[in-house]
């Protein structure tokens, strides 16, 4: 077992989708794209979030592009003008997913 | 029938860099100009605008970049296209007549899209089925209906086809997607049909590319960062296309920033939802279908893309009245900085409720420590400044403004070494919140008008 960065792996980008935030990650080649798929699950992506993102994540897998988007619902406080947020939009929440840690 | 347009990205928002349209037209050859203007609340604040002054509420940065670029498109015979016409494409058309007039430009043809704007006729269409209740939580359109401020449809590249096949060179449009201003060339130039999938749906995507200007050409990017040279001087992109729906991204000679098969890929995750169906008002584009491949410096090469039969209903945005926020901050120095800000939230917080004001939220940031990433953030000891920004939101208009005075006294009355509050007190922003929306396609119909300069 050997502890890995997400990002020495991976890049991303996200923002908001109303109230969603999107948090779109793509891994620099087709190993670290087996990776990511295996390991960010939506229950792995939802602990990971605790305390940020409050409702369910759905995940969609794109291969072609080594790339996988996770929608965070329940995530920006209410969203657009609404939300109080300093980063209402979610702007950072690629780099917060980039965070984790995996054990492989 | 052209074997390549070559179509540039002019403007990602409104208020993206002035410098980069005139950048487009002149550092190298293109065939079209396209700027994005209109993000989701935009066209709430252009409405608003336009109250104030008929003759206002569109993006007024256009008419000086229209200023700098209108000899060189004159002359080269460059298309313009953008949505900055907004909540009033025709003051906004008014304005780039006047500015051609002054320049001696005559017989300039220039397209006008309206209709979009349903605002005034929501009664009427609500009798006849539009729907209109909320796509995302299910609320009916009756709890908002009297507070809206804008209600637009989002047409897509059909007006516009029918502009320039009217002999536009310049479209200004109101509240159209963001990618109809790639694609509409494209169909328009390769006599594209419009039940062709899988083409319309590569022209969609690279309108999405380009949608975001310089956020596919090197800015905001989170992977090599320190690689993208000159920054400063960066080139937005260009989409070289070809009639068989392949397209390569690429972007002038001589300028900075890079086109790269990881930036481009960012920019594709950019606010997707599901990939495999990417909706617009001509067809449902299909994210995992996308090759790309680097063709050369600055070249990536677009190809293999699927598409699917558009659906029976157009994406409306609206939005409406929906209370007030205010945001406070203050900046906290070390010695403690961390334990000094947390102190003043205490006190701040108690403050308020002893005047009895009341907020649906109050929310309280460490800019510095945690605002970003929340709970995912280490606590360091010894941070040697932070930010305490506090947030509240509340129907009240008065509960707003009283949390604007509670602010800068926390300096003369709270923990120490406490500084920041050059800005005065905090004002009370109106909440426009969005609601997005479907409604029948057959309800609503586009109109173009062509003026000549």
């Amino acid at each position: 077992m050997s502890k890995i960065k997400l990002i020495d792996i991976a890049h991303g980008r996200s923002g908001d989708k109303g109230d969603a935030a999107n948090v779109g990650i793509v891994a620099y080649d087709d190993k670290g794209y087996e990776i990511i798929k295996k390991h960010l699950t939506t229950e792995r992506v939802k602990k990971h979030f605790e305390g940020i993102c409050f409702g369910k994540v759905e995940r969609f897998e794109m291969p072609n592009i080594c790339a996988l988007n996770f929608l965070l619902h329940n995530t920006l406080g209410g969203g657009g003008t609404v939300s109080l947020k300093h980063d209402a939009q979610g702007k950072t929440l690629a780099a917060a997913l980039l965070k984790m840690e995996i054990e492989i | 029938m052209k074997d390549k347009i070559r179509i540039a990205s002019g403007s990602g928002f409104w208020g993206d860099l002035q410098s980069i349209p005139l950048q487009q037209v002149t550092k190298g050859q293109i065939d079209y100009l396209m700027m994005d203007f209109l993000a989701e609340v935009t066209m709430s604040i252009m409405q608003k605008q336009k109250k104030r002054n008929p003759a206002a509420g569109y993006a007024k940065d256009l008419i000086q970049i229209m200023k700098d670029i209108l000899p060189h498109i004159a002359e080269k015979n460059i298309k313009v296209i953008t949505n900055g016409g907004g909540a009033n494409p025709m003051g906004c058309v008014e304005e780039i007549v006047k500015c051609a007039h002054k320049q001696g430009i005559k017989g300039l043809k220039i397209g006008v899209v309206t209709g979009d704007d349903i605002l005034d006729s929501i009664d009427n269409l609500l009798k006849h089925g539009a729907g209109l209740d909320n796509m995302e939580s299910g609320q009916k359109v009756t709890d908002v209906k009297e507070r809206l401020i804008s209600a637009n449809v989002y047409f897509g590249a059909r007006p516009i086809v029918e502009a320039l096949k009217k002999g536009a060179q310049i479209i200004i449009t109101g509240r159209t997607t963001d990618t109809s201003l790639t694609y509409a060339p494209m169909i328009h130039e390769f006599k594209w049909s419009w039940d062709d999938w899988d083409k319309l749906a590569a022209g969609v995507i690279a309108g999405h590319i380009l949608e975001c200007g310089g956020q596919s050409s090197g800015g905001n990017f989170l992977g090599d960062w320190r690689s993208v040279p000159d920054l400063a001087h960066i080139g937005f992109p260009i989409a070289e296309a070809y009639p068989n729906g392949e397209f390569v991204v690429t972007k002038h000679e001589n300028t900075g920033g890079m086109v790269s098969v990881d930036t481009v890929s960012e920019q594709l995750m950019y606010e997707i939802g599901d990939p495999t169906n990417y909706i617009t008002p001509e067809c449902v584009a299909d994210f995992t279908t996308i090759n790309l491949e680097q063709q050369g410096k600055d070249r990536v090469r677009v190809f293999g893309i699927k598409g699917k039969p558009a659906t029976d209903l157009y994406k409306v945005s609206m939005a409406y009245n929906d209370g007030y926020t205010a945001i406070g901050s203050l900046t906290y120095s070390w010695p403690d900085a961390l334990e000094k800000a947390k102190k003043a939230d205490e006190i701040l917080r108690t403050r308020l409720s002893d005047l009895g004001l009341k907020f649906d939220e109050i929310r309280t940031e460490f800019l510095g420590v945690n605002a970003c990433h929340g709970p995912l953030a280490s606590e360091q000891n010894e941070i040697n400044e932070v930010v305490l920004r506090v947030g509240v939101r509340s129907a009240n208009h008065h509960d707003i403004e009283a949390f604007g005075k509670e602010i800068a006294p926390l300096i003369l009355t709270g923990p120490p070494s406490v500084t920041g509050f050059a800005g005065g007190r905090p004002k009370a922003n109106e909440v426009i919140a969005y609601w997005p929306a479907l409604m029948p396609k057959k309800l609503v119909h586009p109109k173009v008008e062509i003026i000549t300069t």
